[in-house]
């Protein structure tokens, strides 16, 4: 059958069957089974009141159920057996197994940095845009036109900067912009101003932020004159741990600004520079997900009560004082969803790693191996034991969410 | 809030040129796609696409006439005639720059100025095209070969679009791919709002015990993430016959775009005002008539949010597409996968890469400017407050 054809016909089926369902429901419901006359007819209106949610809700909590409730508890099923083995029940075996691999590890690896460097680029680039074109004439448009890539596939994105990576041998013309622009740098001042002292400057800058953020984590714990209770001891700990690792990476890398020879004058296969192409993978989600931060933290922004912004312009407050200590902590909440949502769009990038390198040259994320296990390796307890760690690496958001919902509707 | 006294000009300025460097870095990749696309593909290796902007120096390789051309002067043989029109595929009026007649020395000579080289050989190539060559010995069939360096004004052709569109053979044809698409995008967005709507509406203003439990569970599976259905679904699949085929990946997405769905709808028709509902269930409307005739025409923009999202996911998604729906036939293969898979075998054409790339943004691109302002107004609502 055409498959047009068949989609017309599923179309049908499916609407005229939602449709039929819901009213001939209701209709056996309310005539047949509790006909409201007779001697009961109280009654029956009220238990067929009852019973009604449970007809609207029949079609939704059944594809849920089956759909993502089933699976949840069949992966872990299946990550506990070997199919090999007629589906027998080995334990933790898949898990170990998964442990002793190298892959593994660069995947867990490669999905951390996803984690930190992703959301907080996105959030960061999105607040900004969204603080900047606030108050000016053409910020719809500006907002408009940074929000596009949104609408653009992860692997239409891929094949854009695929073209950007672009390398040609030396003595033909680049056709990469980014190789364009290598080509340009010959070691002189403009290298030296450039690949070295811009770095260092972003890199001081890294380490200042975070270790200032660590302060003020630590800092209630420490000076405890005030006698108030600090919450979340544990996670500001956490925290302060995360933040003295990234202050020594950012101190540490700056050595590494310093000493690099870079290859000047040789063309550069971007995507394959092991740990730096993961950053140039980054950079596409990135370029997508800035849109979404930017729009949820500018509506953000607009919400702000317009009369404390006036009130720390009557004290003196400077442009900037107002951004970072009147309107951050107003749109906090906001941060943190935007930060969350984004996550979890990282946890689940497939299409772009496996559109540019399919995990090649120590590119690995989490998704893309358990793609390989599953579709490739046909190992599906490994390839279920990793979708596993990705849910695990979901749970808190999911606790954390339901939590807010929850006493959002109290 | 550039409104502090004295600073205000230099801020403002500041604030326009750096949004202005923002929008520029961030449609600077999508131009560039799109600016290949019109291409040939021998342009797109000569010069980086934002050199196809403007007017730029090329060095193009040409031949002047050969021995069938030539006529006997004083016992050398003289070639005449117009470099830039005579050959069928010459390049056409271009300002010329200079030339040479080495791959190694590419621009020896100026405009006008008489070239002498090999054995006695000379040309002399003039502003409009027009050359003088002379040589002792019998020129080749084929005539000498001359470099020259000319400025070509941009230049773009839309003959990669009619070779993915319509006349591509094989994988460079993506009709087929963006029909599959469309297939699977119809019905996969259409059914998900049916059946979310009813059930948003009894999340929302149905009173039953373990309501505030099942929305919980709704906010619970929005952020599953698919990965884990892969598996166990594709192997009920095959349970129960399907397979994979369309049926398969539209019950999937229909099943993967539930959570949002319910939980944008929900969060909307909870906004309703309450008296418009109250009145209509005291003139004694049912359940399923105030859903049908007074929620679902007031919910409109939710739905259209809804939609979009939905259309935008099941177009732009690979993942669902690979596992449910493409067979080892590839019959059913939908434009990412193909796209992929030009990839990883037509990796240097960027010309069909770049036209088969835009070809499968196009649509959403076109739905996300008409429909921006649903799709801002879900995402506000859809994101976990």
């Amino acid at each position: 059958m055409n498959p047009a054809l068949q989609g017309l016909i599923t179309i049908l089926v499916g609407v005229g069957g939602c449709v039929g369902y819901f009213y001939f429901s209701n209709q056996i419901l309310d005539k047949v089974i509790f006909p409201a006359k007779g001697p009961k007819a109280g009654d029956n209106i009220n238990r067929a009141n009852q019973v009604r949610p449970w007809l609207f809700l029949f079609p939704a909590i059944f594809a849920l159920g089956l759909y993502l409730g089933y699976p949840v508890f069949e992966t872990l099923r299946l990550s506990l057996t070997d199919r090999t083995q007629g589906g027998a029940f080995v334990g933790l075996a898949n898990y170990n197994q998964m442990m002793a691999e190298p892959k593994f590890w660069e995947a867990i690896r490669n999905n951390m940095l996803w984690l930190i460097v992703v959301p907080a680029a996105s959030t960061g680039f999105g607040l900004l845009v969204a603080q900047l074109t606030d108050r000016i004439s053409w910020g719809n448009i500006a907002k408009s036109l940074i929000f596009m890539p949104m609408a653009i596939s992860f692997v239409g994105a891929s094949v854009i900067f695929k073209l950007i990576y672009d390398a040609r041998p030396a003595d033909t013309p680049q056709i990469g912009i980014l190789n364009a622009i290598w080509m340009q740098f010959d070691g002189g001042f403009g290298s030296l101003f450039v690949l070295q002292l811009l770095p260092t400057i972003v890199l001081l800058g890294f380490a200042g932020i975070v270790g200032y953020t660590t302060f003020l984590l630590v800092n209630p714990i420490i000076d405890r004159e005030g006698r108030r209770a600090v919450p979340f001891i544990p996670l500001r700990l956490i925290g302060a741990l995360l933040g003295v690792w990234l202050v020594w990476m950012s101190l540490s890398s700056l050595v590494g600004v310093w000493t690099a020879q870079p290859p000047y004058g040789e063309p550069q296969q971007w995507l394959t520079l092991p740990f730096w192409n993961n950053f140039f993978l980054m950079v596409v989600l990135i370029w997508i997900q800035t849109g979404f931060a930017m729009v949820i933290l500018s509506a953000a922004l607009r919400g702000i009560p317009e009369e404390t912004i006036e009130a720390a312009i009557i004290d003196g407050a400077n442009p900037f004082q107002i951004f970072f200590k009147i309107k951050i902590p107003q749109i906090m909440g906001t941060i943190v969803v935007v930060w969350t949502t984004i996550t979890i769009t990282v946890l689940k990038v497939f299409d772009i790693v496996f559109a540019m390198t399919n995990g090649q040259w120590e590119t690995q994320v989490l998704a893309n191996y358990m793609y390989d296990k599953l579709f490739r390796a046909n190992d599906w307890g490994v390839g279920s034991a990793s979708a596993m760690v990705i849910m695990l690496l979901v749970t808190p958001i999911l606790v954390w969410n339901v939590y807010n919902a929850r006493k959002e509707m109290r | 809030m550039s409104d502090t006294v004295g600073t205000k000009s230099a801020l403002s300025w500041a604030v326009h040129l750096s949004v202005a460097a923002l929008v520029l870095l961030w449609l600077f990749p999508t131009v560039g796609l799109l600016i290949s696309s019109f291409r040939t593909a021998d342009q797109i290796s000569a010069s980086g696409w934002w050199a196809s902007l403007s007017t730029s120096e090329q060095v193009i390789q040409v031949r002047t006439g050969g021995r069938d051309a030539a006529r006997q002067e004083d016992g050398v043989f003289v070639v005449e005639g117009n470099i830039l029109t005579d050959a069928e595929d010459a390049p056409g009026a271009v300002e010329l720059v200079s030339y040479g007649v080495s791959s190694r020395a590419v621009s020896a000579y100026e405009i006008g100025e008489t070239a002498e080289f090999g054995d006695g050989e000379t040309l002399t190539l003039n502003a409009d095209g027009t050359y003088l060559y002379t040589s002792v010995e019998e020129p080749g069939r084929r005539g000498q070969r001359v470099f020259v360096t000319a400025l070509l004004p941009p230049d773009f052709t839309t003959q990669n679009y009619q070779t993915v569109l319509f006349s591509g053979t094989g994988q460079d044809n993506m009709a087929k791919a963006f029909f599959n698409t469309l297939t699977v995008v119809i019905p996969a967005t259409i059914i998900p709002i049916l059946i979310a709507a009813f059930a948003a509406y009894a999340l929302a203003w149905m009173e039953f015990p373990g309501r505030a439990l099942l929305i919980a569970a709704v906010v619970g599976l929005l952020v599953v993430p698919l990965q884990l259905a892969l598996i166990p679904l594709l192997q009920l699949h095959n349970a129960v016959g399907i397979g994979k085929g369309y049926l398969g990946v539209w019950l999937a997405h229909t099943g993967f775009g539930l959570p949002l769905a319910i939980y944008l709808l929900r969060n909307y028709m909870v906004g309703l005002p309450r008296d418009i509902i109250e009145n209509a269930r005291v003139d004694g409307a049912t359940d399923f008539q105030i859903f049908v005739r007074i929620i679902l025409p007031l919910s409109f923009p939710a739905l259209a949010s809804f939609a979009i999202f939905q259309f935008l996911w099941t177009w732009n998604d690979l993942l669902v597409a690979l596992v449910f729906l493409i067979d080892a036939t590839g019959e059913t293969t939908v434009m990412t996968r193909q796209i992929v898979e030009l990839l990883g075998t037509r990796g240097g054409n960027w010309e069909i890469l770049a036209t088969a790339a835009f070809v499968s943004i196009s649509v959403p691109l076109a739905v996300f400017f008409a429909m921006q302002r649903y799709l801002v107004r879900g995402l506000l609502a859809g994101s976990v407050k």
